[in-house]
């Protein structure tokens, strides 16, 4: 029987503030789980800590909410140990860009199969706004008693560069886009990034809905031109087609250059995908054969309270 | 036959083969019948600084290494200086004669505490601060001095082999120097040019020279050497006896128990641990396909056991090896696994801290740190292993432990034990059981409550991926679900589900693997891990003179077994806590738990490993009451 989007849904009260740029993604999260129909019990959901961590609670499949900024630890060693399992990894800016910066960059290069998901605000809500890794050098967003003497992290560029081999941005009010974007960062061979521009609208009092809107870039005609575009409807074509130096070197500059676009114009879609290198289990079925038929969590390990791994050449070669 | 009991030493720079040469002393000392236990020390450099191999050889079973070295073997300066005086009247020193001219100067790993040390001696006894100033010293205290040039030896070498490129290959130092020894010693040269052959197995072109270096080598000892006192003949071979090295016991015990996960970030000393699970990765399984153990090399501490988390998650028995500093860094992360019922175990090679400490050197400083690690309340078990044999059986009963109480369990090793080299039983994948708890493999009902209020405060235990046993985990405080809650009642709910199990471990680990006793007098000595060996070689020199002292072993420190420790020693007079750092912090657990003070302390934080000679001298001092309350050991360079 297929599952609706109802099934997806758990009845956890949920308390973020009205308005919140979080509903959106969990609700596109959602979506896409019942759009490819996920079994409930082969689907992981793992979040850091602060606002977006509580996104896993109110999802009706596994869920681990873990610690801040660790959120890529955990959800790669599910993986790597159960590769049946889907798994989707979420976490604010903060979490993901400032306390876990290092296993973002090492996650990159691991290319472990599955999606992370960045609820990018520029703030740190939970402790009451002050400056994440993505707000500009010298704004003051509401809260903060001085401006911000930190320069931002490019999440698109560092992605980009770690080694993601998918690399997109979604806009947390453009639900059904990001449902897409979630599908295709699900169904990628290999380590997805989608970061989503997401509204604060109690602590980021710059990068607010209407500033994302353009409601302030009237033109002649008193028309309002919103900052937000689809890189989709401007035939950016983001993916490596073949296997040379050459065309990975120019999709790789275009989805930098892309990545520096900011202010007026804001890209959401696909900036990067490349399936040809390989992925972390290929890189362990080069060591370890049998790993995807017979991976760590399916493994039988004693029969009958006994152990049945047979170490005995090991000893063998110790006796003297 | 003739009781064979003696210490032989090798000295050389970081590099050049000092290891090399121990393991084929070794073995050929195992394959011909001898009991060995060796211990390696070394700086944390790669090249050049100090490093040595002591190794004790007996035709009966020993547990440790002994202050006094028999025959010494040094084909470079530093080892003499540093060593020299550790060789007893009656011993030899075959050494390099080429270096006779070396000042204490002009070895510029001498670092100037040492040197200041030895020239104060060397001014005393009026010596020059050269190699023959300490040859004169040790020639007066009546050791046998060898020299032989090895340079020469390679270039007659070169020359009988018609070979000129053998003229420079220094790196057999060290074979010359283990066959010089093995053919004073009189032992046979078969097994030296067979364990040869084993340890260069897979470089048949370097095996073939330094046979004949070996060879060249010992029959210049046997037709060149005055006869010594010493000889290793061979002795009958105690069947099924394996010659192991420290990380070996608990990468076998991991195989064999179903670990198949193990993340590790790289860190001395126990990385040689997760690199020997991955060279034997995939695993013979009885009956099935091939298995395998999935060793991740991590970005630091914090994302192995992270990792390890979220792979035991999926049901897979996971761990991490690491040492003080990585374990720091995870204190977090064991909380949440504390708080989520996750089972992991974490091995932990203790070194000497604080900080990054002595990097290389033994301590056992961390007890109070694990038992304490991580924020707020929540249990967990540190069990502790005595030697290499134990710490094979004890990772099974580690693994089962996390299974059975669902907690982090942290395995308590140490480098006295990682660097170790020893011959023991055979390990006896039979004796080991795999008791997963109340792990499920199947769910039926859509009501499933991970955190489900229970008899025993342990909850059946889904797994990501079961059907009907979707469970949610956070660090925070939660509900049966596992949904975030704030409650006051669900919060006393939930820590008094947990903290119960720290009672019932008690009551359900058996007393046997609680606390190993061996003998409880008026004198009884309380220690855990590797203090172990030489507390009971220790006891046997006692023994020899009608002294009988006991010793308990703990294995389970935390939770503490206090009414098993209060019963076991209630007729003992005077109780004496040996272990390796400043503060004794198994006597402080134990008064803490007890309410009584341990008697004397026996310490070493040098982070050098204890001998059995020096705590036979302390236990000697307290039983003759002319002992501090607080003896701390110093010995070993």
């Amino acid at each position: 029987m297929a599952l609706k989007l109802s099934d997806y849904k758990t009845d956890v009260h949920n308390d973020w503030c009205p308005g919140c740029g979080d509903f959106g993604i969990v609700n596109a999260i959602q979506m896409a789980l019942a759009e490819i129909n996920i079994p409930r019990h082969k689907a992981a959901i793992f979040s850091g800590v602060g606002c977006s961590g509580k996104t896993s609670h109110f999802i009706n499949v596994f869920g681990v909410h873990t610690l801040h900024g660790r959120v890529l630890t955990f959800a790669q060693g599910a993986k790597i140990a159960n590769p049946e399992m889907t798994v989707i990894a979420a976490g604010g800016d903060g979490d993901g860009l400032g306390i876990g910066a290092g296993h973002f960059v090492a996650a990159g290069r691991r290319d472990v199969d599955m999606t992370y998901i960045i609820f990018d605000n520029g703030v740190y809500g939970l402790t009451k706004g002050q400056a994440s890794p993505t707000l500009k050098l010298g704004e003051q967003t509401k809260s903060l008693p001085k401006p911000n003497t930190n320069y931002n992290v490019n999440p698109i560029g560092l992605a980009v560069t770690s080694g993601f081999t998918f690399v997109a941005q979604g806009y947390s009010y453009d639900v059904r886009h990001l449902k897409d974007l979630i599908i295709a960062a699900i169904q990628h061979k290999g380590l997805a990034f989608l970061n989503v521009l997401q509204p604060c609208p109690t602590y980021n009092d710059i990068n607010t809905r209407d500033w994302y809107a353009g409601i302030d870039q009237v033109d002649e005609a008193q028309k309002r031109h919103s900052r937000i575009y689809k890189l989709e409807d401007q035939k950016y074509d983001p993916v490596v087609h073949y296997d040379e130096e050459s065309e990975l070197n120019e999709k790789l500059s275009q989805a930098l250059i892309k990545s520096l676009e900011w202010g007026n114009k804001i890209p959401i879609g696909i900036f990067y995908k490349n399936e040809l290198i390989s992925q972390y289990s290929e890189r362990l079925i080069d060591k370890i054969p049998n790993y995807l038929e017979n991976p760590p969590a399916n493994q039988a390990i004693s029969s009958k309270g006994k152990p049945i791994t047979d170490v005995s050449k090991i000893l063998d070669s110790f006796e003297v | 036959m003739n009781s064979v009991d003696l210490t032989w030493l090798i000295g050389g720079p970081q590099g050049s083969g000092v290891e090399t040469g121990a393991n084929i002393f070794s073995r050929v000392c195992a394959e011909m019948g001898y009991q060995v236990f060796g211990k390696r020390e070394f700086y944390s450099n790669i090249k050049g600084e100090h490093s040595y191999f002591v190794l004790r050889v007996s035709n009966k079973k020993i547990h440790s290494n002994l202050n006094d070295v028999t025959l010494m073997v040094s084909f470079d300066a530093e080892t003499i200086f540093r060593h020299y005086d550790e060789v007893i009247s009656g011993g030899a020193l075959i050494y390099d004669s080429d270096l006779e001219n070396t000042t204490s100067d002009e070895v510029h790993t001498l670092d100037q505490h040492f040197k200041s040390r030895l020239h104060k001696e060397l001014e005393a006894k009026n010596k020059p601060f050269t190699i023959t100033g300490v040859l004169e010293l040790t020639k007066e205290k009546g050791v046998n001095l060898y020299p032989v040039s090895f340079r020469s030896i390679l270039s007659n070498l070169a020359d009988d082999t018609k070979n000129p490129k053998l003229k420079g290959l220094i790196r057999m130092f060290n074979v010359i120097g283990v066959s010089l020894s093995l053919g004073l010693l009189k032992m046979p040269p078969d097994s030296l040019l067979k364990s040869i052959g084993t340890i260069f197995a897979k470089k048949p072109k370097v095996a073939e020279i330094n046979k004949k270096a070996a060879n060249y080598s010992y029959n210049l000892a046997t037709a060149q050497f005055n006869s010594f006192n010493y000889s290793l003949p061979g002795t009958t071979k105690e069947p099924h006896t394996i010659l192991v090295q420290g990380q070996q016991g608990t990468a076998i015990g991991k195989m064999v128990c179903g670990c198949r996960f193990q993340s590790y970030y790289p860190i001395t000393p126990a990385s040689d641990e997760s690199m020997f699970l991955e060279e034997h990765e995939i695993l013979e399984i009885e009956g099935d396909r091939p298995g395998s153990t999935v060793v991740i090399q991590t970005e630091d501490e914090i994302s192995a056991i992270g990792m390890m988390i979220g792979s035991a998650l999926t049901g897979t028995r996971s761990s991490t090896s690491t040492s003080g500093p990585g374990f720091s860094l995870m204190a977090e992360a064991l909380g949440y696994a504390g708080i989520n019922e996750i089972p992991i175990v974490i091995t932990l090679f203790q070194r000497s801290g604080p900080s990054t400490g002595l990097p290389t050197r033994h301590g056992q400083d961390d007890l109070l740190f694990v038992i304490n690690a991580g924020h707020g309340e929540f249990p967990r078990i540190v069990y502790a292993s005595g030697d290499i044999e134990e710490s094979f059986y004890d990772t099974g009963r580690c693994f089962n432990y996390s299974d059975v109480f669902q907690i982090p369990v942290i395995h308590m090793m140490d480098k006295f034990m990682s660097s170790s080299v020893v011959t023991c039983k055979r390990f006896d994948p039979d004796k080991v059981t795999i008791d997963r708890g109340k792990l499920l493999d199947k769910i039926d009902g859509n009501d499933y409550r991970r955190f489900a209020s229970t008899d025993d405060g342990i909850s059946p235990r889904s797994k990501l991926g079961l059907e009907n046993g979707i469970f949610w985990n956070t660090g925070d405080e939660s509900d049966e679900y596992g949904h975030i809650s704030e409650d006051p009642f669900e919060r006393v709910k939930m820590m008094d589900k947990r903290m119960s199990r720290l009672g019932l471990i008690i009551k359900k680990i058996p007393k046997e693997d609680q606390i190993v006793t061996f003998g409880v007098h008026d004198f009884t000595i309380i220690s855990w891990g590797s203090p172990k060996g030489p507390i009971i070689d220790a006891l046997d020199m006692l023994k020899n003179e009608n002294i009988n002292v006991g010793f308990i072993q703990f294995k389970l420190l935390h939770p503490f077994p206090t009414e098993h420790t209060k019963s076991l020693l209630k007729d003992t007079k005077t109780i004496i806590d040996i272990e390796a750092n400043y503060t004794g912090q198994l006597g402080q657990i134990f008064k803490q738990n007890l309410g009584r003070d341990v008697d004397y302390f026996i310490l070493k934080f040098t982070g050098r490993g204890m001998t059995s000679t020096e705590i036979y001298d302390s236990l000697k001092k307290i039983i003759e009451n002319k002992a501090k309350k607080r003896e701390v050991l110093t010995h070993g360079a």
